[in-house]
């Protein structure tokens, strides 16, 4: 399962809903061994694509040292779709090169409502996973949890402005 | 001296879990092959059958890509550090087509 903060889901939205129609991407960091995402960092699409992405190497090598610099690891690797299902490709899953990663899809083909859907990709095995949001406030109430189920719809609203999220701040 | 060769998470189980080794060469196909001796297996996932550097990995000699210097031909010498790192890349198009569009 993924645990995410939803303020990091906003915010990783909002970066694609910004690129769009050009695929997004990106990480969200956190400690090694925590399986916790904590720290969104917002990447160049080199390829600024409407159906591929890349990371800029250069840029990559940056991020990739700091983490290391700070005892992280890449706990989520992001991408939106921008016209299909948030579903991992064939091109998504030979790509696939962080087996402690969750692979997090985001699609914005629907104007108004965002969907993500998240995935651990092994040896060119996909599962797909719960992906449960946790609120700031850490009440535990207050989080939502999403079957599993592959063949469950698991779509998020997020209808509402994202101007209050500042993911800009990352750099 | 030796060259400072940082691996990968998915490429550890060739190194025994050592994030970082060491090797020897004057280009990076120099190195790849010697690294290859103490690390069987680990040059074919970095270099495809056909001779070139694989599209699904990241090689930098320090800060470089080797992309812009020269592929396997780049230049090493002691003291400076290889990082590989996996390619991070996809996206909703099939593989073949975006093979074919980018030419790669």
């Amino acid at each position: 399962m993924l645990t995410i903060h939803r303020e990091i889901i906003e915010a990783i939205v909002a970066h694609a809903r910004r690129d769009h129609p050009d695929e997004a991407c990106g990480v969200v960091a956190g400690p090694v061994g925590s399986d916790a995402p904590l720290r969104h960092i917002p990447m160049e699409n080199a390829e600024r694509s409407t159906t591929f992405y890349r990371f800029d190497s250069t840029e990559q090598l940056r991020v990739w040292r700091e983490m290391d610099d700070r005892d992280e690891e890449p706990v989520v690797i992001y991408h939106s779709h921008t016209a299909t299902e948030p579903f991992p490709s064939r091109t998504d899953v030979s790509y696939a090169g962080e087996p402690n990663a969750h692979y997090l899809l985001v699609s914005t083909r629907d104007e108004h409502t965002a969907e993500i859907r998240s995935f651990r990709i092994v040896d060119g095995q996909v599962s797909e996973e719960p992906v449960q949001l946790v609120d700031e406030s850490m009440d535990p109430m207050r989080s939502y949890q999403k079957s599993g189920d592959p063949h469950a719809v698991q779509s998020f609203m997020f209808g509402q402005s994202p101007a209050a999220v500042d993911y800009e701040c990352q750099h | 001296m030796a060259i400072d060769v940082r691996i990968p998470t998915i490429l550890r189980s060739y190194t025994g879990g050592a994030k970082a080794v060491s090797g020897s060469g004057d280009s990076l196909a120099d190195l790849l092959t010697n690294l290859d001796g103490s690390y069987p297996g680990l040059r074919a996932r970095l270099i495809t059958p056909e001779g070139g550097l694989h599209r699904f990995v990241n090689i930098y000699v320090n800060d470089e890509d080797v992309r812009f210097l020269g592929s396997l031909d780049a230049k090493v010498n002691d003291g400076d550090t290889v990082t590989i790192l996996p390619a991070v890349a996809g996206g909703a198009f099939g593989l073949a087509a975006a093979a074919a569009v980018l030419g790669r």
